[in-house]
């Protein structure tokens, strides 16, 4: 499973970033997590609002800091 | 409800004795901080709730529909009430302009986000009474609508970054979310917002109620006070370089306000605070040319200067 948070390095998408790590260790699982801040790449997925957070390639969320209970429910749907 | 509240804590909690200045102004600080805060809740939480239906892909979709006068309206409404982060700004623009939207629109909505935050609005309304607060929001409408349409009216585009028109934007499904997970959203927005809020709103109440009448007039009150016919231009242009964010800048409007800084220039003082920036410009820079940023920056200055001497003339 390949993690990848979009965001232009604000605090926000940094705290993402920190709850999806906190998420998996809750999970127990390992996953590839990358910091996304090519703004070519973020707009190719189409996403306006920062931070938003990306798994294998697909949008789970944008525009809003998920906490590690969300981050958690969303990876488990996603199949990880 | 509220009065007897802090009535007891004034009172009977800390026993302090009736009538004095000191028990008076912890009386006026439990009331005012218990209101605000209750308002800011209240506001923050319907704020969030309606963001839920506004992501900016449903922004665009309406900007890119309606006629231009109309849409500048739009643009300036949807900014007041979805805030973004800074670090949304440049793809949000980029998203905008790709996607049709004009780049007076786009502008429009650019200046009134800042400007205009629901957070922002409370605590003047809070701090300053309804009146003002709902005048502050009308000139800031005011200012993006016609910032945006003269920008708009200048034919700009090619001042835009080249790269913004190369980028291609991917769609992705916006994610529909349940009642239940509106109502999260909006309750974490409240919990956010006051974590960051709470302790500005405790300083503007405090200068309120403590510090009115004892501070030393400052730099801004002595070059920019109500005699000197040139005071809104230098507030503006003291406030340009600063940045701080709405609620980081009222407890100091207040303060201003409170050594006899007029109202209007107070408030273009804010509006130049939170509307233009020196980050804010960097963030810009990167979609927009320096030509363009500075015109950018030139058109709301001038605006901002121009609403705080017609604010002062109606107060």
């Amino acid at each position: 499973m390949h993690i990848e948070i979009l965001g232009s390095g604000c605090a926000r998408c940094h705290s993402l970033e920190a709850n999806v790590r906190k998420a998996l260790q809750l999970l127990g699982k390992e996953a590839q997590v990358t910091a996304v801040t090519d703004m070519a790449q973020i707009m190719a997925y189409g996403v306006m609002s920062m931070p938003a957070l990306v798994v294998d390639g697909k949008v789970l969320a944008s525009g809003r800091v998920l906490s590690p209970e969300e981050v958690k429910r969303a990876l488990v749907s996603a199949g990880i | 409800m509220l009065t007897l509240v802090a009535d007891w804590f004034t009172y009977v909690l800390l026993r302090m004795p009736h009538g004095t200045v000191l028990s008076g102004a912890v009386q006026f600080f439990v009331y005012d901080i218990i209101k605000i805060y209750l308002l800011l809740a209240g506001v923050i939480f319907a704020v969030g709730l309606v963001q839920t239906w506004l992501p900016p892909e449903a922004i665009r979709g309406v900007l890119a529909r309606h006629s231009r006068l109309m849409s500048h309206v739009l643009a300036s409404l949807m900014g007041a009430v979805a805030p973004f982060c800074s670090c949304s700004a440049v793809p949000m623009f980029i998203g905008f302009v790709e996607s049709g939207v004009p780049l007076g629109v786009t502008m429009t909505f650019l200046i009134a986000s800042p400007m205009i935050t629901p957070s922002g609005v409370v605590l003047l309304w809070g701090l300053f009474g309804a009146g003002t607060a709902a005048l502050y929001v009308a000139f800031g409408l005011i200012i993006s609508v016609v910032s945006g349409l003269i920008i708009g009216r200048l034919h700009l585009e090619h001042w835009v970054e080249d790269y913004v028109y190369q980028t291609k934007v991917g769609g992705h499904p916006v994610a529909t979310l349940s009642l239940h997970e509106r109502l999260r959203v909006g309750w974490n927005y409240v919990r956010e917002i006051f974590r960051r809020v709470a302790p500005w709103v405790a300083a503007g109440v405090a200068i309120g109620a403590f510090i009115h009448g004892y501070a030393p007039a400052d730099l801004l009150v002595r070059y920019a006070g109500a005699d000197n016919p040139l005071g809104v231009l230098i507030a503006v242009l003291i406030g340009i370089p600063l940045y701080s964010n709405a609620e980081g800048v009222i407890p100091i409007v207040q303060a201003l306000w409170a050594k006899g800084l007029p109202l209007g220039t107070a408030l273009a003082f804010m509006m130049a605070v939170t509307g233009l920036s020196v980050p804010e410009s960097l963030i810009l820079r990167r979609v927009l040319k320096p030509k363009l940023l500075a015109t950018f920056i030139g058109i709301v200055g001038v605006s901002i200067i121009v609403v705080g001497y017609l604010f002062n003339l109606v107060m």
